[in-house]
């Protein structure tokens, strides 16, 4: 077991010092440069905090949905298989939605802040209300 | 081998080739002044230069090959390019003016001078400036009159323009996803769409620039400059253009507005229509949309393994993480009907 704090901790106090303390110090180019990096460092972190819980939730919908076992490489590997074999499309039961969540997820972690994630969730809120 | 030093040029150092061209640049060019580098990524350089001309400055701005000479497989090549532009102008398209196409002999490289449009290209700044509030209701069919005229343009004077059926360009970028090696089911889902709802082959192909989006689009307060980039054009169908303007990742957050960020399909179309167009295929027009929609994402997922290969950059990696924000604008085109 390794000490604390955590990769994400030490990722976050990065970014953190990064936008405060270091960007001030440097030439605009630079400054650009290193915003960049600095929200390379924040996607990063929320990948740590986020993938084990939704990388299991996704495991469990794909042995669901295929009924079958395997990684998540194997198991998405053979749902493509099946999309672009015709074998399974947006009617089979479970698909949409699982699909839904996946890429609601990886929204999450990439670009929480994109507009079709936020629209998406919108139209997913007014659809449950 | 030492004294060999002194013959390496610095590829980036043809200023004083540059300014040997300034009488050719501007009937009274004496010389040029202020080089300095713009932008531009892996296919092309800008930058932008002062002629010095009796009795003022001009601001011209100087496209390039990289280092003058590297030229992307895919681009058109920086000699059509100006053609093209040249065209375009001839059509009523609104275009920066090409003042001189650069010849082996210049010692510049390959490339073209054309004059500046002063505007803003930042799609953000295009979608939520108030110095803009005033353009952006009249944007969208100001875009459907350009691409109406660019649409014009003859074909037969571009024989070495790429021709490619809405079919033939599925296949490709389906070959390109599948060689990244990595699993898409959101992806397998919309190319399957694209192939059981994919347009015949144009009958009356047009030249489609390839790349008309908010960000390629030089925009003042009063509406559209200039159209910028025409590296990528081909010859195929008209809708295509239509469809790509629309394509979420061109809106810069402005979700609501399918037309860059801006505007309405409605007024795109008629703006098209009524500069001449062909009717628009409006199931044609999102078919494109889609297919824009996956091609940006496949594009962005390349980057995973470019990132691991020839280029390590922050930048690199980022985009690839882009990925997914098509997955979600594919998932709300296929899966939820938004549009």
């Amino acid at each position: 077991m390794q000490d604390q704090p955590t990769p994400a901790e030490i990722i976050g106090a990065v970014s953190a010092f990064v936008k405060a303390q270091a960007l001030p110090e440097l030439t605009p180019h630079a400054q650009f440069q290193m915003r960049v990096a600095a929200n390379a460092l924040e996607l990063a972190k929320r990948d740590l905090d986020l993938s084990p819980a939704e990388d299991a939730a996704e495991l469990e919908r794909l042995t669901a949905l295929l009924g079958r076992t395997g990684s998540l490489l194997d198991l998405n590997t053979e749902l493509s298989r099946r999309i672009a074999a015709g074998e399974a499309d947006l009617s089979t039961p479970g698909l949409a939605e699982h699909l839904w969540a996946t890429t609601l997820a990886k929204l999450a972690v990439d670009q929480p802040n994109y507009s079709g994630y936020r629209a998406a969730l919108a139209e997913r809120a007014g659809k449950e209300a | 081998m030492v004294s060999d030093i002194a013959h390496i040029v610095d590829p980036d150092d043809f200023e004083p080739a540059l300014g040997a061209l300034a009488p050719k640049l501007g009937a009274d060019g004496r010389s040029i002044a202020g080089l300095q580098r713009l932008s531009g990524g892996a296919s092309q350089e800008i930058w932008r230069f002062d002629l010095v001309r009796d009795g003022g400055t001009e601001p011209l701005i100087l496209r390039r090959a990289p280092g003058g000479a590297r030229v992307s497989e895919t681009a058109v090549g920086l000699e059509v390019e100006a053609r093209l532009i040249e065209a375009a102008d001839a059509a009523g398209v609104p275009v920066p003016p090409v003042r001189y196409v650069l010849a082996h002999e210049d010692g510049v490289g390959h490339g073209f001078v054309m004059g500046l449009v002063p505007g803003e290209t930042l799609g953000g700044r295009i979608v939520k400036s108030p110095d803009f509030a005033a353009a952006r209701p009249m944007l969208a069919r100001g875009c459907g009159e350009a691409l109406a005229r660019i649409h014009t343009i003859d074909p037969a004077a571009f024989p070495n323009l790429k021709r490619s059926n809405p079919s033939d360009l599925v296949d490709q970028w389906e070959t390109t996803f599948r060689a990244s090696g990595w699993p898409r089911p959101v992806f397998e889902l919309a190319f399957r769409w694209l192939h059981d709802n994919c347009p015949p082959p144009p009958a009356h192909p047009k030249l489609v620039h390839g790349d008309f989006r908010n960000g390629n689009l030089m925009i003042g307060p009063d509406g559209l400059r200039a159209v910028l980039d025409w590296e990528l054009a081909h010859v195929g169908d008209p809708m295509e253009d239509l469809g790509w303007i629309c394509v979420n990742s061109w809106r810069f957050g402005a979700a609501d507005k399918p037309v860059g960020g801006f505007g309405e399909r409605e007024d795109l179309w008629a703006g098209y229509e009524a500069a001449g167009g062909v009717p628009v295929d409006r199931a044609a027009a999102n078919w494109w949309e889609v297919y824009g929609a996956m091609r940006w994402g496949v594009m962005c997922s390349g980057m995973a393994n470019g990132f691991r290969s020839v280029d390590p950059s922050v930048e690199r990696a980022v985009i690839a993480r882009r990925t997914s924000e098509s997955e979600v604008d594919l998932m709300r085109l296929l899966a939820s009907g938004a549009r």
